[in-house]
């Protein structure tokens, strides 16, 4: 039988409501007055020192960018961090929140290589330093759900520019944690693995420098929770759910298109690009509606996800039936 | 027997009534009921073979409950999907019906399960004859494998669930074979099936040496 459990974070580390909304007067106070205009202030500084120090749920503060805010309401944190695909942790849903105790985000690395001037390999702390936004993006899953979430990090582009990519680099490929020790689900099982480890994702090269292509390091005001993804992932709020790569230890700069972890474990069901699109249906279930999470009727799933107005001009020419 | 059978839909109004469904609740609804009508129908496909190897006469007495549990969570899974999911969004759900095999499957047998729910009582199967009533129920067996094959259709890749019940199905059905072969060999003439018959004529045919 199945048995439900609680989510793994303690009521304790729930931000309350109050601090949380009071940071959000201080944060809109400070962007009024100009000092997050790239001015970091000592007390910045020493929250972002405490945040990495911190464990996960711990708070974690970046002005919201009004650029990227969206029209409905936000999921409750509760379902964001309880409900999600990690095929690391399992593949039930519930696996993640259940599981996720046994990620050590720290000490964390991640490499910056390939065709790259400047190949690097970036501490945690120092990807905590860059100038950090919250980003209210929706999160649309292939298996036809959705949630809106408030992201916290910095465009992918701000680091790609500090290792400049060669004029050879065309992709950029993220690969997450491989190691079963951490990620229980990497472990065969008695009919195999789920995946083919570690997780590969990709984006070409101007997808990847695109604004709204974001490396993530927090969500609601927190620390990423492992269960989300800990410590650095990528959101790709124009794609389905499992192209927004988690836990990733590599960014690598190619010049050949990555094989990603699903078109190889299922090259007929799911492709490189795997942009949302409600006329191209998924081989076994349609893409054309969506259960938008805490609601009970199904919605209509918008073209890319809703961005059409920002991504469209990506693909003009490109036939979208047949990359999907 | 009728409290085990009862229990998930205990354990599924537990999760309602203290809001324990998840993010989800549709989708956990729909797969929980899925998963028992699964179970059930694997169960009572466990009667006969279980039976067989431990020559329980009685086993056979809890085939009709579980059957009928196994129907009734079938009408429950696919309720939850016309009601809840697609909210009587006929035009939508057709399509589906028709555009997906997991779901066309899924439907089928349920449409296999329906007559043999409403033949299930003695009277019906007075009325039938035990001979034409045997056979008819015999469409479990096809009810059972689409069932599977519903659920490894819809399943991603990497969920090996599926698998779990289709080794368990494949089991149960291989035990019934590799028992309807042992009687037909240890009785050929009380078999008296078309082959072997016909095997018997031809044997006696050859045997015949009489000239012509």
């Amino acid at each position: 039988m199945l048995i439900r459990r609680a989510p793994t974070f303690r009521s304790s580390e729930i931000t309350d409501e109050k601090l949380y909304l009071g940071r959000r007067r201080f944060i809109a106070g400070a962007t009024a007055l100009g000092l997050s205009g790239g001015i970091v202030t000592d007390a910045l500084l020493s929250e972002l020192a405490e945040a990495a120090k911190a464990p996960q749920g711990a708070p974690l503060k970046a002005p919201r960018n009004p650029a990227f805010v969206h029209a409905d309401p936000l999921n409750k944190i509760e379902d964001a961090t309880s409900y999600n695909n990690f095929y690391e942790f399992g593949v039930n849903k519930d696996d993640p929140a259940r599981l996720g105790g046994t990620l050590k985000t720290r000490p964390w690395t991640v490499k910056v290589e390939g065709l790259v001037a400047k190949p690097k390999t970036y501490d945690i702390d120092e990807l905590l330093r860059f100038p950090l936004e919250e980003r209210v993006y929706s999160l649309r899953c292939v298996e036809a759900w959705s949630m809106i979430i408030p992201w916290i990090g910095f465009p992918l582009s701000a680091l790609l520019k500090q290792v400049e990519p060669t004029s050879t680099a065309k992709y950029v490929e993220f690969v997450t944690l491989h190691d079963p020790q951490q990620f229980p689900g990497q472990k065969p099982g008695f009919f195999g693995s789920s995946l083919d480890w570690p997780y590969v994702e990709g984006l070409r090269l101007d997808e990847a420098m695109h604004p709204l292509t974001l490396m993530t390091v927090g969500m609601y005001g927190q620390v990423l929770p492992n269960q989300n993804g800990a410590p650095f992932r990528v959101v790709v709020p124009w794609k389905y759910g499992f192209k927004s790569g988690k836990s990733i230890v590599r960014v690598r700069l190619t010049a050949d298109q990555p094989k990603t972890s699903w078109e190889k474990a299922a090259p007929q069901e799911y492709g490189f690009y795997s942009n949302v699109n409600p006329t191209v249906d998924h081989p076994r279930w349609s893409q054309a509606t969506e259960r938008r999470i805490g609601e009970f009727r199904r919605r209509k799933t918008l073209m890319f996800n809703g961005y059409a107005d920002q991504v469209a001009s990506l693909y003009t020419g490109l036939d979208l039936k047949k990359h999907y | 027997m009728w409290l085990a059978a009862l229990a998930p839909l205990a354990y599924l109004a537990g999760c309602v009534l203290t809001d324990n469904l998840g993010a989800n609740p549709i989708d956990f609804v729909t797969d929980t009921l899925g998963d028992w009508t699964l179970r059930m129908l694997l169960a009572s496909l466990a009667v006969t073979p279980l039976r067989l190897l431990t020559g329980q006469a009685w086993l056979v007495t809890l085939r009709r409950l579980l059957g009928l549990f196994a129907f009734a969570y079938a009408v429950m899974h696919f309720s939850v999907w016309v009601v809840l999911d697609f909210f009587f969004d006929w035009p939508l759900m057709a399509a589906d019906i028709v555009k997906r095999p997991y779901i066309t499957v899924g439907m089928t047998a349920l449409v296999l399960l329906t007559p043999l729910a409403l033949t299930s009582t003695a009277g019906m199967v007075k009325r039938l004859g035990a001979r034409a009533w045997r056979r008819l129920h015999r469409l479990v067996y096809v009810a059972a494998i689409l069932g599977v094959l519903h659920y490894l259709w819809l399943a991603k890749v990497g969920v090996k669930t599926p698998w779990v019940y289709a080794a368990i199905l494949a089991l149960l059905l291989g035990i019934r074979i590799v028992a309807a072969v042992r009687r037909r060999a240890s009785a050929p003439r009380a078999g008296a099936s078309v082959e072997a018959a016909r095997a018997r004529w031809v044997k006696r045919r050859l045997e015949d040496t009489r000239p012509r």
